[in-house]
Parts: C-alpha cells; sequence; structure tokens
C-alpha cells in the first residue's frame, strides 16, 4: 500500500471516529431521546434517528471527500467505512452504558436511550442492524458525494422537503385541515391523526415531487428565462406585474388562512427582519459592528409606550394615539443614532463593538433605573399600551398585527434596496472595504456613517414601536443585550449585506425554533453549532449578496424603458 | 514653464522624533510629468499622504492652484482635483471592477438620501453618468469586458490599471501614482510607461510618480525630485539627476560615491541606456 493511500485511510478512519463522538455528544446531551417522541414518517423513522442518520450521512460526505476528484468506488467505500467507525463508536456507548452506571455524571446515558440505539433489540442483533445501517448510510453520504451536481442537489431538496413537512406535520395539518377539500389529500399524506409524521407512502411521494421537479428545473430554468427575454418588454412588465399581484395576494391572504399560532410566528419573525433590516445596512453594508443596535429598538418602544399610555401613573403620559406616536418614535430612534454615531466616527472595528456595547446596555440600565421610574416605569415597565386602530378595525389580535408589521418590512425592505442600489449604497460598501480609501475618493466618511448609524436606527426604532402595541406592555429586560446578538446571528447566517438573506436568516434562526418550541432546551446548542459549521462551510451564508452584472445593460432602464413606452403610445 | 499647479513649500512632517519630511520645498508644473525618488524610507510616501490629507504637516504649506490644501480631509482634497493611487494595490476588493470606478466618480454625484429613496430624475442622470463614465475608463484602461468581475479576482496588472482607471474617474488635475510598476516585469513596466505618457497627453492632467524603476523614472519624467532622509538633495532634468554626486552617494553610498565614482556612475548610466 502506498503512503498516499495509507494517509488516506487514516483520514477516513479519523474522520469516522469524529463523526461517532458528535452522534455520542448528540444522544448524551438528549437529542435523540427527547426528538424520538416525534416522528418523521410514521412508523418507520422517528426525529432522533433522522438526526443521528443525517450525522452519519455528512460523516460518509466527509470521507469521500478525502478522495481527490470522482473516485468511483473507493468514495463510497471510503463513506462506508467512516459509517460503520461511526456505529462501532456508537455502540461503544452503549455498551459503557450497560456495563457502568454512568448516570449521575451524564443524566441523559439511560436505559432508554440504550432501546433506542439498539432499536429495541436484543444487544447482539440490535448492535448488529446499527453497524449495517452506519455502513449503508455512510455509503450513502459517499454516494451523494460523488453524484453529479444536478441529481445531488434534487436528492438533497427532495429529503430536505420530506423532514420538513414531517417536522411541521402538526401545524400544517392543523392549518390546512380547515379548508376542505384538501382534507383527503392530507389524511392520505399524513395518515388519521394519531400518527405523527408523513405517511410512508406520502413521504415516498413527496421526495419524487420535489427531487424529479427539481432535476428538471434545474435543467431547464435557463430557457425559461431566457424565453421570458425574449417577450417584448411589454408581455415581459404584465408578467412581472402578475406576479406582483399573485405574491400580493397571497400575503394579503395568509393570516385568514394560518390561523392564530402560525401568524404570531410570522408578526415575531417580522419584527425582527424589520430590525434585521435596518442592521443589515450598519453591518453588512456599512461594515460598522453595532452590538448595542437593541438600543433604538428600546426607544421606539418605550417613546410609543410613554406617549400612549392612558393609565396617567407616568408623568409624561398623554394618551397619544398611537399613529402620531409611531413618526415620534422612528424619529427619536433615528437622532439616537445619530447621538450614538457622532462620538464613535472615529472608533473602528473591534472598538467600535465594544463602545455601542456599552451604549446597548446604558439604555437598558436606564429603563430600569429608579431615577426613571416616574417616566419610563422602571423595572415594572409600562402597562395599558391602548391597541389602535385604523378607521373602525381595533389592531389586537396577531391577524390585524400581521398588516401593520408586513406593511413596515416592506417600507423598509424598499427603503433599503433603493439606498443599496444608489450612491449611497456604494459609498457604504467602499467604506466597508477601506475606509481610508474610501475617504480619499472623495466620500464624506461623517455623513455616510451617520446616514447608516440613522437609517438603521430607524427602522429598529420602527420595530421597537410595533412590539409596544403588540405586546400592550413593555418592560426592561425585554431589551437584552441577547436581541442585538440574535439580529447580528440572523444577518451573519443569511449572508452579509445581503437583503434576502435577511428573511432567510431570520425564518430559521426566529420562525424555526418558534415553531419548535418543545425542543427549545437545545435551541442554543444548534445556534452555535449553526453558527460554527457556517464559518466553516459556507461563511458568506445561505443566501450570500449578489454582485450587480451590468457592465453591459444601460445605467438605467426604468428611464429608457418609460421612453419607449412613451414613444410607443 | 507654465504656473505651477501644486506648490509645497518648507514642508515638515513628524513622527514622534522621527522627521520624515524635512522643510521640503518642491514645484509641480501644470501638465508635467514629475517623479519623486529615493531610497526607501527617504519620506516619499509620507509626502504624497501630506498632499492628500491623510497627513498633517506640522510646518509648512500645500497650496493646490493656489488653494491651501495641508489639513483638509483627504475627502475635501479629493474634491479639488487631486487623486492617487497606492503602493499596495488597495481597490475596494470585493465590489466589481465597474463600481469601484463608480465610486471614484462620487465628487460629481449629489444624489441625496430621499433622491435615491424615490427615484427623482437626479438619481437616473447621476447614476448613468456615472455608469457611462466608469464604462468609459474600463476601455481606457483596457479592461473593457472585466467590468463585472470581482475586483480581488482580477490579474495583478489588470488591478494595477483598475487602480488608476478609479483614481481618473474623479477627473483629476492632478494624479498621484505611488510605485505604479511594483512587481511589474520590465514589459509591463515599459507598458506602463507608456500608459502614463499617454495619459497626460489625452488627458491633459498633472502626473507625479513614486517610482524605484529608474528606466520608467528616466524615460518618462520632466522633472524629478531626490529625496533622502526627507530632505530634497536633488532636482532637475533626468540628465542633471544621472550625473549628480549627492544622488549617487544617497543610492550608492559615500563609498562609492568616492571610491567607485566611476563605476558608480556607469551603473547609473547602464540603466537609462537600456532605454
Amino acid at each position: 500500500m502506498s503512503n498516499a493511500n495509507r494517509l488516506h485511510w487514516q483520514k477516513v478512519i479519523q474522520i469516522g471516529v469524529i463523526g461517532g463522538l458528535v452522534g455520542v455528544l448528540i444522544a448524551l446531551v438528549g437529542m435523540v431521546e427527547e426528538f424520538n417522541r416525534r416522528d418523521i414518517v410514521a412508523g418507520v423513522l422517528t426525529m432522533g434517528w433522522t438526526l443521528l442518520f443525517l450525522t452519519i450521512l455528512v460523516t460518509g460526505y466527509f470521507a469521500a471527500a478525502q478522495h481527490t476528484g470522482n473516485q468511483g468506488a473507493s468514495s463510497i467505500l471510503s463513506g462506508a467505512i467512516a459509517g460503520l467507525i461511526f456505529s462501532i463508536v456508537l455502540s461503544l456507548l452503549v455498551l459503557a452504558i450497560q456495563n457502568f452506571n454512568l448516570r449521575p455524571v451524564l443524566v441523559n446515558a439511560s436505559p432508554p436511550l440504550v432501546r433506542i440505539l439498539t432499536f429495541e433489540r436484543e444487544n447482539f442483533s440490535g448492535l448488529a442492524l446499527l453497524m449495517v445501517l452506519g455502513a449503508v448510510l455512510g455509503a450513502v453520504g459517499g454516494l451523494i458525494y460523488i453524484l453529479p451536481g444536478r441529481v445531488r442537489s434534487a436528492v438533497l431538496l427532495g429529503l430536505g422537503l420530506v423532514a420538513f413537512l414531517g417536522l411541521m406535520q402538526e401545524i400544517i395539518q392543523v392549518t390546512l385541515r380547515s379548508v376542505p377539500s384538501v382534507d383527503s389529500a392530507l389524511t392520505w399524506m399524513f395518515g388519521r391523526g394519531t400518527e405523527k409524521g408523513l405517511s410512508a407512502a406520502g413521504a415516498i411521494v413527496v421526495f419524487l415531487i420535489v427531487a424529479v421537479g427539481n432535476y428538471l428545473w434545474q435543467g431547464n430554468a435557463s430557457k425559461v428565462q431566457d424565453r421570458f427575454a425574449k417577450l417584448p418588454f411589454k408581455n415581459q412588465r404584465s408578467i412581472r406585474w402578475l406576479l406582483y399581484g399573485l405574491i400580493i395576494l397571497v400575503v394579503l391572504y395568509l393570516p385568514a388562512v394560518l390561523g392564530l399560532y402560525l401568524t404570531e410566528v410570522i408578526n415575531v419573525t417580522g419584527l425582527m427582519i424589520l430590525m434585521g433590516l435596518g442592521l443589515n445596512i450598519v453591518v453588512g453594508f456599512a461594515g460598522l459592528l453595532d452590538l448595542g443596535y437593541v438600543a433604538f429598538y428600546a426607544i421606539g418602544a418605550y417613546t410609543v409606550g410613554v406617549l400612549t399610555n392612558l393609565s396617567g401613573e407616568l408623568t409624561w403620559a398623554v394618551g397619544m394615539n398611537f399613529w402620531l406616536a409611531l413618526p415620534i418614535a422612528v424619529g427619536l430612534a433615528t437622532l439616537a443614532g445619530i447621538v450614538l454615531g457622532i462620538p464613535v466616527l472615529n472608533v473602528r472595528g473591534d472598538y467600535l463593538a465594544i463602545v455601542t456595547l456599552g451604549f446597548g446596555e446604558i439604555i437598558r440600565i436606564l429603563a430600569l433605573s429608579d431615577f426613571l421610574k416616574p417616566t419610563i416605569g422602571g423595572s415594572q415597565g409600562i402597562v395599558n399600551i391602548p391597541p389602535p386602530a385604523i378607521l373602525q378595525v381595533v389592531i389586537n389580535k396577531p391577524q390585524t398585527l400581521y398588516y401593520v408589521i408586513v406593511a413596515g418590512c416592506l417600507l423598509a425592505l424598499f427603503i433599503g434596496q433603493r439606498l443599496r442600489d444608489s450612491r449611497l449604497g456604494r459609498s457604504w460598501k467602499a467604506m466597508r472595504e477601506d475606509e481610508d480609501v474610501a475617504q480619499a475618493m472623495g466620500i464624506n466618511l461623517v455623513a455616510t456613517k451617520l446616514l447608516a448609524f440613522a437609517t438603521g436606527a430607524a427602522f429598529s426604532g420602527l420595530s421597537g414601536a410595533i412590539l409596544a402595541i403588540k405586546l400592550g406592555t413593555i418592560y426592561p429586560h425585554s431589551f437584552a443585550l441577547l436581541i442585538s446578538i440574535n439580529v447580528l446571528a440572523l444577518i451573519i447566517v443569511g449572508g452579509m449585506g445581503s437583503i434576502p438573506g435577511v428573511f432567510v436568516g431570520a425564518l430559521l434562526l426566529v420562525g424555526l425554533p418558534e415553531l419548535l418550541r418543545e425542543f427549545a432546551e437545545f435551541r442554543l446548542l444548534i445556534y452555535g453549532a449553526l453558527l460554527v459549521v457556517m464559518m466553516q462551510v459556507r461563511p458568506e451564508g445561505f443566501w450570500p449578496e449578489a454582485t450587480h452584472k451590468r457592465e453591459l445593460h444601460e445605467a438605467t432602464p426604468d428611464v429608457v424603458q418609460a421612453d419607449v413606452v412613451q414613444a410607443e403610445a | 514653464m507654465n504656473n505651477p499647479i501644486l506648490i509645497a513649500k518648507s514642508v515638515t512632517k513628524q513622527f514622534g522624533g522621527l522627521v520624515a519630511v524635512n522643510h521640503l520645498s518642491v514645484e509641480i508644473p501644470e501638465q508635467s510629468i514629475s517623479s519623486i525618488i529615493g531610497p526607501n524610507g527617504a519620506g516619499k510616501t509620507t509626502f504624497f499622504n501630506c498632499i492628500t490629507g491623510f497627513y498633517t504637516p506640522e510646518s509648512g504649506e500645500i497650496l493646490y492652484r493656489e488653494n491651501r490644501i495641508d489639513g483638509l480631509r483627504p475627502d475635501q482634497v479629493t474634491q479639488l482635483g487631486i487623486s492617487r493611487t497606492y503602493q499596495n494595490i488597495r481597490l475596494f476588493s470585493n465590489l466589481t471592477a465597474l463600481e469601484n470606478i463608480m465610486v471614484g466618480f462620487e465628487p460629481h454625484l449629489k444624489t441625496g438620501w430621499l433622491d435615491a429613496v424615490f427615484h427623482t430624475r437626479r438619481y437616473h442622470e447621476d447614476e448613468e453618468a456615472a455608469h457611462n463614465e466608469a464604462r468609459r475608463l474600463l476601455r481606457f484602461v483596457g479592461l473593457a469586458g472585466s467590468g463585472d468581475q470581482i475586483a480581488r479576482n482580477l490579474p495583478y496588472g489588470a488591478q494595477r490599471r483598475l487602480e488608476i482607471a478609479r483614481a481618473l474617474a474623479s477627473r483629476p488635475g492632478l494624479l498621484l501614482l505611488d510605485e505604479p510598476t511594483a512587481g511589474m516585469n520590465p514589459n509591463e513596466t515599459v507598458e506602463m510607461m507608456h500608459f502614463i505618457r499617454n495619459l497626460r497627453d489625452s488627458l491633459g492632467i498633472t502626473i507625479m510618480l513614486i517610482e524605484h524603476d529608474m528606466r520608467l523614472v528616466m524615460g518618462v519624467s520632466e522633472q524629478i525630485t531626490v529625496l533622502d532622509f526627507g530632505e530634497k538633495i536633488a532636482e532637475g532634468l533626468p540628465s542633471e539627476i544621472q550625473s549628480n554626486q549627492r544622488v549617487i552617494e544617497a543610492y550608492l553610498g559615500r563609498g562609492a560615491a568616492t571610491d567607485g565614482m566611476a563605476t558608480a556612475h556607469e551603473q547609473m548610466q547602464k540603466k537609462v541606456d537600456l532605454l
């Protein structure tokens, strides 16, 4: 055996052991046991096993990736061996739990865990099955690695969607059962009530439809786009408007379908998206690392809270209408953004992060202080914030608040996008890349930085103002440092400086955990693992900022096209 | 000779005890190509930084078209019409080539916050002007077709040219080039020399260079200023500099100047003859 070859198999074994240890960790923190209460595919695959299977697949994938290039059978073999080693490590855990009393230290090393890992069989046959499964899944991981890209992404998307549907089956069923025509389809897909997961047939059909559909789409997407590009401009525009109209209709109709709980989840996510859109301008575009972003959220919320309060206990409570208080709240937050911006104009990088962190804490502690208790309520916060009304509709439940949040997000999205595509956006990005050179290009750093801080703060203040009417009460502890960190994390996960990335990040880090509340104790663990993996595997984020390909396009198509339309008319 | 476009009067810049630029006085004629040369650490780049506003000199004056520019911020200096490139290329590396140049066009844009949000006529005019200017400059420096590439993915020579294009986008009256041929092979250096001369001839701008490559300096410059330890030790036409004894001393050491004056002079001559 050649030296390089020996080195290769050593690496494969190493990866198998590391994967196995990750599996042991997952089992010992209790995730396997806890997740096993839910099924992904009813009666076939539990959620706990899905997690372990995924880990084995990833292990096999990385083992196969040790080969440079596509090595066919050898890659699959590498995957299989790594998967087998994974199972062996897991089996050792089972034997250890059976033979030693580990429970005083490792609470989750329990008999139920052993039963899960041995498939409720005898020790020998259970562990043998585990090894065979490990080898097979590892081989599948290796196979996924050597598949052509188009097939691979189709398969992964199919598997991903099956897992997602299985995970969300309860919510999907509760939401859609109300529509009678889809009821029978749902029954077929999810079984009738008692099972918690997709039915086996449902899972296979969903996988096939998604995988084949994706495969075909990947082959034909460019053709469809070409055909669209060849259409006359007028038709293109009407198709585009039709699409926009459809999206708007769906967005408007959504709360009626989703019901109370899901709408509430969307609202929570929406408020974070609103904050994310603002912080994305500060951190993603302008490169100013702001860790005290929650301060503006608090200022927005408290301004609305104080001005609209009716209880009469607070000195400045004037019982103002929310719609009057809202612009004041946004204005004050913007002003705070500028006021914070001025002293930190010459502070860069890590130092800026520390200073802004301090600012965030100052605001929170001020809100807690006895000194300001007569004005903003101190630790008891502000209660009795009356719900606002539009015409005769009182905004006091998630379904109505939804529209306020959507309007806020659309406004922020619109402004953010327009600023990004203008001279200001370019200045921000130039400043992010190299502050000194940006200044030497004639960019006024003071104005450009303050504008970034102000815009970011305004969006955050808007989000806070809506939060005040959403909760009806505000307490200082709603504005902890963790919120700043969460918003920053969602920007990083979505992709720094990417507007669609904010939506992806918020759905992943706020929406999804909200839906999986029963596993909330693992939330931070998954968060941390996700961030570490992201930084290693995909540092640019899930939906990175697109580069504008426009050298060969006209500068402002709107103008040119508008002129053409006028000429035609 | 024309009126000087840039006048430095007794400029001094200190870093603690170190005098980086010492009572330096220079006059740069309009539409000339002048070079600043000198051994490493002679204060050449520091002088450039004083002109462009990165540093504020402790004493002395710098006048650009009769306006005092020492003490101004870099962006104000650029607005007045001075632009520069850097010794180690400093592009906005994650922006496209086109966007890099569009950022350079900044001094001519007036789009404000509200213009951008509401897409006013001014926004459209500004964007179109910046875009057209950027495409024109891409062609001018021979990078047409590479405009949509991320700057850091461009080859080294292209990055140098892109940096010059970005500096030209502000339509400067005075362009400062800090070692434009650093890291280039002899062919590329000759190309750069023609490019610099063409730049001056076609755009009518004044160019100041810092350069170590003697072929380029002697071939292209109309005026050479030699710095050593922050002081001006010689100034004049290339032919005058070549035979200046203090310059040879500074470059080759005092020993060389006294013992091997002839050989040193020969070496210098050889470099020039290569042209």
